[in-house]
């Protein structure tokens, strides 16, 4: 029976028989229909992409002030467009580890300050012009620019010097740090012609597709570039589309009339209707992206760690899960890294929501009376509703939160990062050092939480310089359980980037980095006839 | 046309710009209490204070108010809006598109909503207070009373999912060909027009129900003219000037309301353009906006005192 089904799978990717017809046949072998369908998927995956077609994407995140500069990329459909004309030195495979673009290898001297990574011959932009070695100095000097607005410049300032050496280019640190291969994936560090320093919303890079629209906010499109160096991997869809469709059921609506293949954002709360539609295929990937509850670790009451533990203690996990996404996501342990991250030991004790414990900390704390909460809807989806239902898990520990709603507009001016105790999202990072570097090392800038502590910072440092994988892994299992256990954060539960295809979209891929498989599958996925 | 019509026409006219100019500064001063600022906004969360400095110093933020607004004054005399601080981008050139597809949406949805409503007005005055009159006012009110997004997602799922005969987004461009443009906009149009059909439809029965009690309109009754003519012909005309207010009113909404159903159908048009850049504190598109609403609103206002002037036979005659 096996065999039948594997034979008639191969006919159906070869495109001799029809999707319908091999579903009937299943049935007569016997099989459910999801099973003949993952069978199916599979087999076409393995018969290879198909050339040609439109594949079009209906993504919220888009703005009518979007550019094609990269050093401005914000936003979900910026980030995704620039995946289709634009190509980085490496990008995050979806294995963890690293996919090698435009650098052909990276390599480290000893003491991890020195990179050299080698620039891959016959890459063309879309200009006709090879990518050389001056191209991606030039890039990463207008990235690392002080004046620069780049988005990037955060991740860059660790560099020293940046030069081309025949064709390498070698990168010098002022530290240490075993991470630079992941850092070169950021989404801004778009390689351009002269580093796009003459131009820089050109829109002018080295992907499979080139621009053919921008309209900032309402569509973006490109067509497949002739000339670009790996079209097996990369390209199938003869024109992709990006159309900016903000109103999630106005999203779903265009994914099921068939106008677009694909969406982003699908609401945790509809999943499991939309799951049932015929041809909706939903893609949910685990990802690194939090929703973390801050509390000030040097500002009253939350400077008290028995206070801070109780409030710990007093939050419910798993019914968090359950009501605000739906189960799409995992659980969180009350530190910023999960097992998405590389290096993670994934023995911690799992924090449960524990009443008595919560209220015996409480008590122990001194602290009386209520305490203020604030949060808006621009946290993150149901942010509104996950602080209520803390609020009750917490009056069960006898503990009184008192919540502020606050409107969206200004929140992340003037609430996040400001006011000692409220909600927001994290939406992860390549690598563990760079999410404690960015949110959790003394002098980070967005230090949201307010957690100072030499002995963390010193063990960040080393873990950034150390090139033995085992002694790496076991600092930050140290890390991780001093967050846990002294930190200011309490995380309920990590999300999940839920995306969903339409009929007939095949080649997906799974990805933890970012949503719509990291960006990539308008340029990875193929439409099956 | 005599001195006394063209004098209050003119009065009007001078009214307006008054009235324009004194918007500018309301706009210009609710722009500058609005919490953060530009340079916040655009880099959201990713803001780091280095990139914050840098991008507050380019965008000419430390600036005192007035000057800026004088800048900014002088520039639309000479038709220059000036460029979006956070995208860069002319705000002439980016209006003018968004403008052509509102107008676009407007017009198609004001072509069906006003002679329907007006008509629909006509037929229940005829039969007053029977069943046809109660239909038609119960149908029109119940589809003022939903909400517009919940008129949006009905008509996309039946027309767009269900039957899949119009799209449901409708996103179109400079290169769109009509006929597709005409096809994009059915949808987001036939929603508008169920949004403003009610508050016409009532405005034109009420005020020809008003010129019904009149004794010229029981002269012509009792002259034995059909009903239909009686309204069409006298008490129709004499109730224009109140339609044509409301007629104008709902016109302006159509041009300036509608960001939730452009919003709903992707439709490129200014309300969705202005929402953008009121989130990222773009000044200068935000008062760009502001100001050419203002006009449409002054505009279609003035429009319509003058129809009610020129409708006026004691004005259009003068002794």
């Amino acid at each position: 029976m096996t065999n039948e089904l594997d034979y008639l799978s191969r006919r159906v990717a070869a495109g001799k028989l029809s999707r319908r017809d091999f579903l009937g046949r299943a049935a007569a072998l016997g099989v459910s229909a999801t099973m003949a369908n993952s069978l199916l998927s599979s087999a076409v995956r393995a018969a290879g992409p198909v050339k040609g077609g439109t594949l079009k994407a209906g993504l919220q995140g888009g703005e009518s002030t979007n550019s094609l500069d990269p050093a401005t990329f914000l936003s979900q459909v910026p980030f995704a467009f620039g995946k289709c004309w634009g190509e980085t030195l490496v990008e995050l495979a979806p294995g963890g580890g690293v996919e090698y673009l435009i650098a052909e290898e990276i390599g480290a001297s000893d003491d991890a300050k020195t990179w050299t990574m080698k620039i891959r011959k016959g890459v063309q932009f879309h200009n006709g012009k090879e990518v050389t070695p001056d191209d991606v100095v030039a890039t990463l000097k207008r990235h690392s620019d002080e004046k620069s607005k780049s988005g990037a410049l955060g991740v860059l300032k660790s560099i020293d010097t940046i030069k081309a050496d025949g064709g390498n280019v070698v990168v010098t640190l002022k530290d240490p740090n075993a991470d630079l291969p992941y850092l070169m994936a950021d989404y801004h560090l778009i390689i351009q012609p002269n580093g796009g320093v003459d131009k820089p919303d050109a829109g002018i890079g080295t992907g499979p597709y080139k621009v053919t629209a921008n309209q900032p906010g309402v569509k973006h499109g490109g067509e497949r570039f002739a000339n670009y160096w790996q079209p097996d991997k990369y390209g199938h869809a003869d024109q992709v589309e990006i159309v900016v469709v903000n109103d999630p059921t106005a999203r779903m609506a265009a994914l099921q009339g068939g106008q677009v293949n694909m969406i982003n954002r699908v609401e945790p709360k509809i999943v499991d209707l939309v799951k049932r539609l015929p041809g909706v295929t939903i893609r949910a990937a685990s990802g690194r992206g939090f929703y973390p509850f801050n509390m000030f670790c040097d500002t009253a009451p939350f400077d008290n760690n028995d206070l801070r533990m109780a409030l710990k203690l007093a939050m419910d996990r798993e019914e968090m899960l359950t009501k605000i996404l739906r189960g799409y996501g995992s659980v969180g342990n009350d530190m910023p890294v999960n097992k998405a991250y590389p290096l993670f030991s994934d023995d911690f004790e799992q924090r449960k929501f524990d009443p008595e414990k919560a209220a015996a900390l409480y008590k122990k704390s001194g602290h009386s009376g209520s305490i203020l909460l604030r949060t808006s809807d621009v946290a993150f989806p149901g942010a509104v509703d996950a602080a209520q239902l803390y609020q009750q898990s917490c009056a069960k520990a006898g503990i009184k939160i008192e919540i502020k709603r606050e409107p969206g507009d200004g929140y992340w001016t003037e609430v996040w990062n400001k006011q000692p105790f409220s909600l927001s999202y994290w939406g992860g990072r390549p690598t563990q050092d760079q999410m404690y570097s960015t949110a959790y090392l003394s002098t980070a800038d967005w230090n949201d939480t307010r957690f100072k502590r030499p002995d963390f910072d010193k063990m960040v440092l080393a873990a950034r310089g150390e090139l033995d994988e085992a002694k790496r892994k076991k600092i930050y299992r140290d890390m991780g359980e001093m967050m846990r256990d002294e930190g200011g954060l309490i995380v309920p539960f990590f999300n999940q980037f839920v995306d969903a295809t339409g009929k007939g979209v095949e080649g997906w891929v799974d990805n933890p980095a970012q949503e719509l498989s990291n960006g990539h599958a308008l340029i990875q996925c193929w439409l099956q006839a | 046309m005599s001195s006394p019509i063209l004098r209050l026409v003119a009065q009007r006219i001078l009214l307006g710009i008054v009235l324009l100019l004194a918007v500018s500064v309301l706009i210009f001063a609710g722009t500058q209490i609005l919490p953060g600022d530009v340079a916040q906004a655009i880099l959201g969360q990713a803001a780091t204070p280095e990139a914050l400095a840098n991008l507050r110093e380019q965008l000419g933020l430390n600036d005192p108010a007035w000057l800026r607004y004088l800048h900014w004054l002088g520039g639309i005399l000479h038709g220059d809006f000036g460029t979006a601080q956070s995208s860069g981008l002319d705000i002439a050139s980016s209006i003018s598109t968004r403008l052509k597809n509102t107008l676009f949406l407007a017009a198609c949805a004001a072509i069906v909503a006003v002679p329907l409503a007006v008509i629909l007005g006509l037929i229940a005055v005829r039969y007053r207070n029977g069943f046809v009159d109660k239909l038609i006012s119960g149908l029109a009110l119940a589809s003022t009373s939903f909400p517009e997004f919940f008129i949006g997602y009905v008509l996309i799922f039946v027309f767009a999912v269900h039957w899949q005969i119009f799209p449901s987004i409708s996103t179109v461009d400079e290169s769109t060909p009509f006929l597709e443009r005409l096809q994009a906009v059915v949808l987001p149009a036939t929603a508008l027009t169920l949004v403003v059909l009610a508050h016409m439809m009532r405005m034109t029965r009420a005020a020809i129900l008003n010129v019904m009690q009149s004794a010229y309109i029981e002269t012509a009754e009792l002259k034995g003219l059909k009903p239909f003519d009686i309204i069409r012909k006298h008490a129709f005309p004499n109730a224009i000037a109140p339609v044509v207010n409301v007629v104008m009113l709902n016109l302006a909404y159509l041009i300036v309301g509608v960001v939730v159903v452009e919003v709903i159908f992707v439709y490129p048009g200014m309300g969705q353009y202005l929402v953008d850049h009121v989130a990222k504190r773009d000044v200068p598109v935000v008062q760009a906006v502001g100001l050419i609403f203002a006009a449409v609103y002054i505009t279609l206002n003035i429009v319509a005192d003058i129809a009610a002037i020129v409708a006026n036979p004691r004005l259009r005659h003068p002794k």
